[in-house]
């Protein structure tokens, strides 16, 4: 080896100078000594991973070939694939399927449009603007049971608020659609009034995660580039519409494809607010339906076919999301 | 009509007053240059123009109406931001439109008065381009063309070369001020940087910590500052300033500085007499010295910093202060630590008062 | 312009800026009106979002009686400040309370940790298949939950963990806040400069002393946003406390709630009560970590 090659060599600690060979071994061993490191630290995480996420994924698929007898204490029967078809092609599932995504159409517009609303107006440089922030993002701190037990008591025909304006049946308890429309497609995406309160709840629990998010995009768009929007002439409305908006974009499309991927996985204010699926099952959104069905019918193989469809309705729709959505998005390149 | 007028203007933040009692007029089509070094109010003054901040006394003009209650967008003036403020999510040719689609303006006026400016900044190839993909002189002047492009009635320039490299800098000054000459817009630019203001300006207003130092003629800044802050803060290398004590000498008045004494010529003295004052600080610039064996102020010379075409020769005075000489190229350079003589140009003296610091006139 | 109207903007102005003013300029006023009208909406909306927590406060301090009557009160004339202690003790708030604490403090602390590891490892090791692992890390995140617990269930019965603290907290390790939190140390920690690393690699640091004395110090705000973003999330578990659990003993404050308000059909104030109790400690947590929780949203939204 030549002169300087052996002065790199003394400056890694550790190492003395040697000639060719025996460094060939020593980083060898130094490389596989990283890579043991690296799997040491990733196996926890992929311990977790493996037992509690990935072996049930498998193991879901599995279980959705058999079906569960009536009567407890029975063994499972091999059904195969019918059990799939069967499931999916059921009327209750279908159902389920409408009220979850039309629950997903409703929480999820409203919520971003009302983060970005507050999170525009207390983007102002007004004195002690900062109260209003706290006030905004307030939501934040309440939970899944504390904003659903706060609506569900606030809404209950006995001591809620709404006493004065009795309807019958109670709001919660409403199956009825929200809006008479009688065209056929757009008529089973109506919701009822119970999943419009349920909707309420959710949108006012996440608002303050969306507010704080949205404002979050919001410190992405500079102030000189709206001082320059200002000075160009543009009113504060077309200042939002054509560089707020479109900067805010990629945030939106953040908040839309996670908000909706949450929408769907949606359970605890259900349950708390409306059990048992609501009035004519008008709430029975699909993770509502698995639970149902595992809790109370005992059915584990029909809960298993469940999860699997929530799981593909998912993807599909995140896909989708990314492929018709993304190419909306402002990207600054 | 692009006259812009700033009478007794006063900003303060909370308890800082970054801009105080400032008056200026600037005329229809004049180039003035707002000059000083960082937090001198430059900009803040700039922006209150704009009409992004609101004055906390005095009033703004811009035409011949008062604007404070107008919203910059209907000031009708432009700006180019230090930043360039470009709309990073439209192309080059959206990002020139905009001030016109904002403004209402028809299409085919919109379209003609876009490719003018985009020409006239040698943007025609770049247009479908957006700001993430442009170098950073091309972003300047994707600035300046959105700048130009519905023809204000005042341009406001803040900084707008301050983030180029050096050698760019020195091309697109000399752009600007071609440009400058066929916009025909009264341009109100502000810079730390005294060359652009020197080159560049019609006139120079030069600010310190909120408060006009002096407004005059490029020629009339460089040669007769009004008061020390100016005098150190034009010309490069700067001007050497040396406090000392008036004493009488025969013949007339003159200052005694550590390591000598500067005669005054007679106009001169006669308004240091009449100031009265026993302290003074005399100036001169490094270009006004004779340096020799024999001299009026003796120094040693301590470092030489050779450019090609002139020499910086930096000389310490017997209290350890320096004093800088520019010498050219040709005449054979001193020894290090060698004792010399300083010769001021008597004629191109400056003096001021050591007390208010301003200048003494004759 | 007039002279006299010059010379009255002057410098008189520094000292009056109130009434000679006002009368000269009519827009000012325009312009403080428009300031008014903003404050105004901001309060609007703000009551609008504040309304429901603000009524359940009222409504924990009255009598059971002026909560169902007919007129709604606004105001409590007479609190009830019984209802707290009642809650507190009879619907087990406090037991409820710890549990949710204990689960969600575990559940965190464990995220971070093994999230931290993760992601040192794919920033700043070498080892074979790192892309494919850390592409199999992200896929978690679409899986939901739902689809686990089946099986989950049935792991936590054979290993004998059903209504114990493990069962309750192991699994929940692997919810999302993990493959996320994995990705973020990892961003985290490839914003690290190079030129740390060689000046450590040069000081004859091994990774292990890299990554607690130089790499994970400073990563803290993102480590903190991490915490906060984790916390709220195991607090807000609900479907797999109410799976596992089988009473009061294990349950967290979710479930608890939902108990509380069984139990108090006729002493509706309690419950509200109950849901004050439960709201605080988050509150106290958004105060103080205000700035951690937006930072932790920046880093997932706006780099996309």
């Amino acid at each position: 080896m030549s002169a300087p090659t052996d002065a790199a060599v003394e400056l890694c600690p550790g190492e003395s100078p040697v000639t060719a060979p025996a460094p060939r071994k020593r980083r060898l061993s130094r490389r596989a000594r990283e890579a043991g490191l690296g799997y040491l630290l990733v196996i926890p995480a992929f311990a977790v991973f493996g037992v509690f996420v990935f072996y049930p994924f498998v193991r879901n698929f599995y279980l959705g070939f058999f079906s569960t007898p009536p009567f407890p204490g029975q063994p499972k029967n091999y059904v195969g694939i019918d059990q799939y078809r069967d499931v999916l092609t059921s009327s209750d599932f279908l159902d389920s399927l409408k009220v979850t995504v039309t629950f997903a159409i409703i929480t999820v517009p409203i919520g971003i449009a009302l983060g970005i609303l507050l999170a525009v107006l207390a983007h102002q440089k007004l004195k002690a603007i900062g109260i209003y922030r706290t006030f905004f993002s307030s939501t934040v701190a309440t939970s899944v049971a504390v904003a659903a037990v706060i609506f569900g008591t606030l809404l209950s025909p006995q001591v809620g608020l709404l006493q004065g304006i009795q309807t019958e049946p109670s709001i919660l308890q409403n199956p009825d659609p929200i809006i008479n429309i009688n065209l056929p497609v757009i008529r089973s995406f109506i919701p009822s009034v119970a999943l419009v309160a349920v909707a309420v709840t959710t949108i006012w629990q996440n608002l303050g995660l969306s507010f704080i998010l949205m404002s979050a995009g919001l410190q992405a768009v500079p102030d000189d580039v709206q001082e320059a929007a200002e000075i160009d002439g543009a009113g504060s409305w077309s200042r939002f519409w054509h560089v707020t908006l479109p900067l805010l974009s990629p945030t939106i499309f953040f908040a839309v494809v996670v908000g909706s991927i949450f929408a769907f996985q949606t359970f605890g204010q259900i349950d708390l607010l409306t059990p048992r699926g609501g009035p004519l099952k008008t709430t029975n959104v699909l993770t509502y339906f698995i639970y149902d069905q595992l809790q109370f019918a005992k059915n584990d193989g029909k809960a298993a076919v469940l999860a699997i469809a929530l799981f593909g309705v998912t993807l599909l729709l995140t896909l989708v999301q990314f492929r018709f959505l993304e190419r909306r998005v402002s990207y600054e390149r | 009509m692009g006259r812009v007028a700033i009478s007794g203007v006063t900003k303060r933040f909370d308890d800082v007053t970054a801009v105080d009692n400032l008056t200026l007029e600037v005329a229809d089509e004049e180039f003035i240059v707002l000059l000083g070094p960082s937090g001198c109010g430059k900009s803040t003054a700039l922006r209150m123009i704009a009409g992004l901040e609101e004055p906390t006394a005095g009033t703004i003009e811009i035409g011949d109406r008062e604007v404070n209650d107008v919203e910059a967008k209907d000031r009708d003036v432009a700006m180019v931001f230090q930043s360039y403020a470009l709309y990073p999510h439209m192309t080059v040719r959206r990002n020139v439109e905009f001030p016109l689609k904002s403004r209402r303006v028809p299409k085919t006026e919109r379209d003609q008065l876009v490719t003018e400016a985009t020409k006239m900044l040698g943007l025609s190839e770049l247009l479908e381009r957006k700001p993430a993909q442009l170098s950073g002189g091309q972003r300047q002047r994707v600035a300046l063309a959105r700048a130009i492009v519905r023809r204000p009635q005042a341009c406001l320039m803040d900084e707008p070369l301050s983030n180029l490299d050096a050698k760019l800098r020195v091309q697109t000054r000399a752009e600007l001020i071609e440009l400058r000459r066929r916009l025909r817009a009264t341009i109100v630019y502000v810079t730390h940087d005294q060359v652009e203001a020197m080159t560049m300006g019609d006139r120079i207003a030069v600010l310190d910590q909120g408060v006009l130092q002096q407004v005059d003629q490029p020629q009339d800044v460089y040669a007769r500052p009004a008061n020390l802050f100016v005098a150190r803060f034009i010309g490069n290398p700067p001007m050497n300033t040396i406090s000392g004590d008036v004493t009488r000498v025969d013949g007339g008045l003159a200052v005694r500085i550590p390591g000598g004494v500067v005669g005054l010529p007679p106009p001169l003295a006669a308004a240091v007499e009449r100031l009265g004052s026993p302290q003074v600080v005399v100036g001169a610039r490094p270009e006004d010295f004779q340096l020799g064996e024999g001299g009026p102020v003796k120094a040693t010379v301590s470092v030489i910093e050779s450019l090609g075409h002139e020499r910086h020769v930096i000389c310490r005075l017997e209290d350890g202060q320096l004093v800088i000489v520019r010498q050219a190229a040709h005449v054979p350079a001193p020894a290090i630590e060698s004792a010399v003589g300083l010769t001021p140009d008597a004629d191109l003296l400056h003096v001021f008062d050591a007390a208010t610091e301003e200048r003494v006139d004759a | 312009m007039s002279a006299d109207t010059i010379a009255l903007r002057g410098t008189e102005l520094s000292g009056k800026a109130g009434t000679g003013v006002e009368a000269a300029r009519p827009g000012k006023r325009g312009r403080r009106l428009r300031i008014v009208g903003r404050y105004v909406l901001l309060t609007v909306l703000a009551a609008i979002v504040l309304f429901p927590i603000y009524i359940t406060i009222v409504n924990s301090l009255l009598l059971p009686s002026q909560i169902a009557s007919k007129s709604p009160t606004f105001f409590p004339t007479s609190p009830q400040w019984h209802t707290y202690a009642d809650a507190w003790s009879d619907g087990h708030l406090g037991r409820y309370l710890v549990n949710s604490a204990i689960v969600t403090i575990f559940v965190a602390a464990g995220q971070l940790a093994i999230a931290t590891c993760a992601g040192y490892a794919f920033a700043f090791l070498q080892f074979p298949f790192r892309r494919t692992l850390f592409i199999v890390f992200l896929t978690t995140l679409m899986i939901p939950f739902e689809i686990t617990i089946i099986t989950n269930l049935s792991t936590v019965n054979t290993i004998g963990w059903y209504d114990t603290y493990q069962g309750l907290i192991v699994p929940l390790l692997a919810t999302g806040a993990l493959g996320f939190g994995a990705f973020l140390m990892r961003q985290a920690f490839l914003q690290v400069p190079k030129d740390l690393q060689d000046a450590a690699k040069l000081d004859g640091y091994g990774h292990v002393r890299f990554m607690t004395r130089v790499a994970v110090p400073l990563v803290r705000p993102t480590l903190a946003a991490l915490a906060v973003f984790s916390f709220l999330a195991a607090w807000n578990q609900y479907l797999w406390p109410l799976l596992v659990t089988k009473d009061d003993r294990l349950r967290t404050v979710q479930i608890g709630l939902k108990q509380l308000r069984a139990t108090n059909l006729d002493q509706v104030n309690v419950t509200f009560a109950g849901t004050v109790i439960a709201f605080i400690p988050l509150v106290i947590l958004l105060l103080v970590f205000q700035k951690q929780l937006v930072r932790g949203l920046t880093a997932g939204a706006v780099k996309g």
